[in-house]
């Protein structure tokens, strides 16, 4: 352990949290210490001067023809150009699933996909799940047999997830399914009854 | 079953625990919920997935420093750039204004209570401008020319650096908050309060400091009880400061019509937060439409939305365009909101069979910035209930710090509580040679069960009804509490341990109004004010009306989610009081609208009323003689008065006399106040048990098994009711397997704001099927039974997993949540718990 102690407090208040005392708690406690922040915080992300451009996108299906800034995100495109306001943003930097899409029936955290990456590929969202004539993907309607999810806020990023898994893996148990799901969080911690709905669907999708 | 619901109350003496929905229709069965298809699809829309023509957008810049004062803010050259439309800052904000209360009693103004934007922030992180902009690229390039310069103030972090002598204060005004001694009336206020150096004599031992508390009640002989005891333990115990981290962020978007405000945002109180903008903007209640379909999470983190979400509003209105404020994940860390740590110290008194005989508790609570966390008196008087000591003592103290902003989360206080005392009622169960749930059913609630100190008139506070023992033993069974105890503990370098934990919190409020209109189509049209923030309370209470009307589900319409929508005077949605507030105010209307019903009935085909039966969407004699609903409906609009809306009821609250006017002439329009007597203080009950595995190689664990077993009352919706346990619970678990804030004490600064940092736990964190189970027994003091279940349960998750963490390592590993690997292999190699034993944010 580096000598990390501030002389300065340590020797005028000996009873207050010395700099060493507070590296060797966080570090006891386990959390992980970032670069602690004190620059004024913007959204960031995006670089300046970068022009938009015209680009055709394969999404649910369909064609579109949309203009995209090179720097921009799937989800952004998604949700601010296509209006499809489905998929949701939870933190924006790849640490909570809310946002997954397929992307060649592959789940991606659209917030960390560059659009301009999708060109050719086949981008599905929520929407884009149930059948043309309203039919219920069989994930989604083992959601509502099973009263999946509570605020669903972290819904369609599920679904989506357990869709991409169970192409894959049709017939998994249900610890293999809560690995399969595990890149996503549902802060109302549902769970439970989320597996419950998953493993409905992968039932259903066997059988149809 | 109508008459099941309504005889309810006098059947239950027996208080026999009966299967989900026995007797009912509707109530105790799954339904799919009316929002279902929208959110399944996408097609549901939460606040930032509203678009408008012309749209703008604002960002925020948060205080770099921990205290400061804003000397001068040069935003020039940033206004001159292309696309930039307004800064605003701290002086833009409407003044604190004094209100009126649900009561009509005013409410000053609070001087401490929190702005949307600041002069003087108060905790890194803390707003002081937002920025509109065409775009949030030529927001976040504006906030990069705007200049600000600020002078840095004195600042604490932890509650005992500023008790000590001579210690800093968080503002100049002091550092705990007080209540006005009497006769002075008023709101807590903030005072100056330092220890002596004697009262610290004992914190380099890693005892908490137990000086002078603005805050103390008690009742009972507590030293005769420590002179009677077996055993006596003296445990301090902090607890962690938990984030809410609702999924969805405070994001807002408002726009304005007619002088009218539109505000779009995630709360958990429909009816109850367009008044709370109405105050912070200003304004008066009619002049604020709020729409709030769906809200991404809660857990009393958007009790009525947060003052932030005016910040729009005011943009809106400079410039005449809608504005949408997105709130980033590290944004939300800093304004999103959070539990308070509290760092306690009991001494219990046990009898030779762990009955407690005195407990003596204190708590020191860090409030954060602004205004007061009330949860160290909530975390005494839930303990008083929960453990029924024959004599307690309960002392707190509120300490403001320089750090975000606390409110209430789910369970607030109750859980630290438990948290506390649950561990040392283990060790004592250890000491005593006592089976642990043989302690906790010797000191667990029953029936009427006291609670905290004598009232003013001299009698201590008591529960409705409490069958806690019951799903205590129920769970014990299930969980097989006695084979696990059998099993050999240890094998190789695992070892496994298994923990049980009661857990109760408040359970529901009374005397708000329901209301419904019968249609012209002849359905059954129920306003709810109550938010959709995930708990399904806003359907599923309706579901209770449905009942006593006796009329199929698929009839019956949910209007929620829009102020405009016209909404009877609700409950706010928070200290999980919905279900049963508004389970009796839905009771309420439908019993009502039963009365009505027969009453148009008789005067369409005559007879009197007493005469008509309401079944499956129609009023009819014994002779068959009878009239549809959507006929009754045409009939209550002839007859007008009270029948059609162009009169309210006397009793019900103004808001929903208006709710009625602007109804009037739609059908048959009922309006209602819960009026039901009750006799206690609603409470609902939990008992948690849960089993981990420990490499004491690695430190790493896993919990293994977990089960829940509540006494709720009437089970209304089992698939919501097991949400809720399991959610709730396991947001209580993250505070024994992880989840914390760490702040630098010495620059103020947050280090663990973002999930990967605070993570609550993931699908991994938790056994693949964890059980729940609930008893259904009636509450006896309200009409159909239900209690609200929220909050319960939370206490019991942390604190099972504390528990079972000693029944597998031993007490001498850990003296504060969360516990981890880290805490695990320090502790067992030096043999005694390694961590900051008193300080929550580290
Ligand atoms: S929003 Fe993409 S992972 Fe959280
Ligand atoms: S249901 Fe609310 S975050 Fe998952």
């Amino acid at each position: 352990m580096p000598e990390m102690e501030d002389a300065k407090i340590s020797a005028s208040k000996e009873h207050r949290i010395t700099r060493r005392r507070f590296i060797l708690g966080v570090i006891a406690g386990g959390a992980v210490v970032g670069a602690a922040s004190y620059k004024i915080l913007s959204p960031g992300g995006r670089t300046r001067g970068a022009g938009e451009r015209w680009i055709t996108l394969n999404v649910n299906g369909r064609m579109r023809r949309v203009e995209v800034m090179r720097q921009e995100t799937l989800a952004w495109t998604l949700r601010y150009k296509l209006g499809l306001t489905g998929t949701k943003l939870g933190c924006d930097r790849a640490e909570c699933g809310a946002c997954t899409v397929l992307i060649d029936d592959v789940p991606h955290y659209s917030c960390s996909v560059l659009t301009n990456t999708v060109r050719g590929k086949r981008v599905t969202t929520i929407e884009g799940l149930a059948g043309a004539d309203g039919t219920l993907h069989p994930v989604q309607q083992a959601v509502v047999d099973e009263q999946g999810f509570q605020c669903a806020f972290c819904m369609s990023g599920f679904i989506m997830s357990a869709v991409g898994f169970l192409k894959k893996h049709p017939a998994p148990t249900r610890t293999e399914l809560a690995h399969g799901i595990s890149g996503n969080l549902c802060r109302c911690q549902d769970y439970n009854k989320i597996l419950d709905a998953m493993m409905r669907g992968a039932e259903y999708m066997r059988r149809a | 079953m109508a008459d099941a619901v309504q005889t309810n109350a006098k059947r239950i003496e027996s208080a026999e625990p009966r299967p989900f929905g026995s007797g009912y229709k509707l109530i105790g069965r799954d339904y799919t919920t009316p929002d279902m298809m929208a959110k399944v699809t996408g097609r549901s829309r939460y606040a930032e997935d509203f678009r408008a023509e012309g749209m703008l957008f604002c960002r925020l810049v948060l205080s770099p420093m921990p205290h400061g004062r804003i000397k001068h803010i040069d935003a020039s050259e940033a206004l001159a750039m292309p696309g930039v439309k307004a800064v605003l800052t701290a002086d833009d904000i409407p003044a604190q204004a004094d209100y009126l209360d649900d009561n009509g009693r005013t409410i000053k103004a609070s001087k401490w209570g929190e702005r949307a934007l600041t002069n003087e922030p108060m905790y890194q992180g803390d707003p002081i401008l937002a920025v509109a902009a065409v775009n949030e690229l030529t927001c976040a390039e504006a906030i990069e020319r705007i200049r600000i310069e600020m002078d840095p103030l004195p600042f604490v972090i932890d509650p005992l650096d500023s008790l000590r002598p001579g210690g800093p204060n968080p503002l100049k005004d002091g550092n705990v908050w007080v209540r006005p001694k009497p006769p002075a009336t008023g709101g807590p206020q903030v005072s100056e309060l330092k220890w002596t150096d004697a009262d610290f004599a004992e914190y380099e031992q890693g005892r908490l400091p137990m000086g002078e508390a603005p805050d103390t009640w008690s009742y009972g002989d507590l030293e005769a009880g420590f002179r009677g005891a077996a055993l006596v333990l003296d445990e301090s115990f902090v607890t962690p400061d938990v984030s809410h981290q609702c999924l969805e962020s405070r994001t807002a978007m408002a726009h304005w019509q007619n002088s009218k405000l539109y505000l779009h945002t995630g709360t958990q109180s429909t009816y109850q937060t367009a008044p709370a903008i109405a105050r912070w903007m200003n304004l008066t209640p009619d002049q604020v439409v709020l729409v709030s379909e769906y809200t991404g999470g809660g857990f009393g983190s958007k009790v009525t939305g947060t003052v932030i979400m005016i910040i729009p509003a005011i943009l809106s209105r400079k410039l005449n365009a809608p504005v949408m404020m997105r709130i980033s994940r590290e944004e939300e860390h800093f304004i999103g909101r959070a539990r308070p740590s509290i760092a306690g110290r009991a001494r219990i008194g046990f009898a030779k069979d762990g009955r407690i005989t005195a407990l003596d508790f204190y708590t020191v609570t860090n409030s954060g910035a602004y205004d007061e966390a009330s949860d160290g008196g909530s975390a005494g008087r839930i303990v008083s209930l929960l453990y029924q000591p024959t004599a307690m003592r309960w002392r707190g103290v509120t300490v403001m710090t320089n750090t975000p902003t606390r409110s209430a989360q789910s369970a607030p206080g109750g859980m630290q509580g438990i948290a506390i005392i649950e561990p040392v009622l283990a060790k004592a169960a250890r000491k005593l040679g006592v089976d642990q749930v043989a302690l906790r059913r010797v000191n667990c609630p029953e029936g009427k069960a006291e609670y905290a100190a004598p009232n003013r008139d001299g009698k201590r506070p008591h529960a409705t009804s409490c069958f806690l023992k019951m799903a205590l033993d129920r769970g014990a069974e299930q969980f097989r509490w006695q084979e696990r105890m059998a099993r050999p503990k240890r094998m190789g370098t695992k070892v496994r341990g298994a923990g049980v934990s009661l857990s109760c919190y408040v359970g529901g409020t009374i005397g708000f109004d329901g209301l419904l209109v019968i249609t012209r189509e002849g359905r059954v049209q129920f306003h709810s004010g109550i938010g959709n923030l995930g708990t399904e309370s806003v359907m599923d209470v309706h579901r209770a009306g449905a009942e006593v009307l006796d009329v199929p589900w698929e009839i019956c319409d949910v209007v929620w989610g829009d102020t405009s929508r016209v909404m009877p005077y609700t409950c706010a949605s928070g200290g999980s009081q919905t279900t049963h507030a508004m389970t009796r105010a839905a009771f309420a209307v439908a019993t009502t609208a039963r009365q009505q019903l027969k009453e148009v009935a008789a005067r369409s085909l005559g007879g009197k009323p007493e005469d008509y039966e309401v079944r499956n969407a129609r009023v009819f004699r014994k002779d068959g003689a009878g009239i549809s609903f959507a006929e009754a409906a045409q009939k209550a609009i002839e007859l007008g008065g009270i029948y059609d809306g162009h009169q309210a009821p006397a009793d019900v609250h103004k808001v929903t006399k208006s709710a009625v006017a602007a109804l009037a002439g739609q059908g048959l329009v009922v309006a209602a106040r819960d009026n039901a007597p009750r006799d206690g203080d609603t409470y609902s009950f939990v008992a948690s048990f849960a089993e981990v595995e420990v490499d004491v190689e690695t430190g790493k664990y896993f919990i293994t098994d977990f089960l829940a077993y509540g006494d709720v009352g009437t089970v209304l919706h089992p698939h919501s009711l097991g949400g809720q346990m399991l959610g709730r619970s396991t947001l209580g678990i993250a505070h024994a397997i992880g989840q914390k804030w760490v702040i630098d004490p010495e620059y103020g600064a947050t280090v663990a704001k973002r999930f990967y940092q605070n993570k609550p736990p993931t699908i991994l964190d938790v056994p693949v099927d964890m059980q729940w189970a609930a008893l259904n027994i009636p509450d006896p003091e309200t009409p159909v039974g239900a209690r609200g279940v929220g909050e319960p349960p939370v206490g019991g998750g942390c604190a099972s997993i504390l528990n079972a963490l000693s029944d597998a390592l031993g007490d001498e590993i850990f003296q504060r949540a969360p516990v981890n690997a880290d805490t695990i292999l320090a502790s067992l190699d030096a043999g005694r718990p390694m961590q900051h034993p008193l300080m929550g944010s580290i």
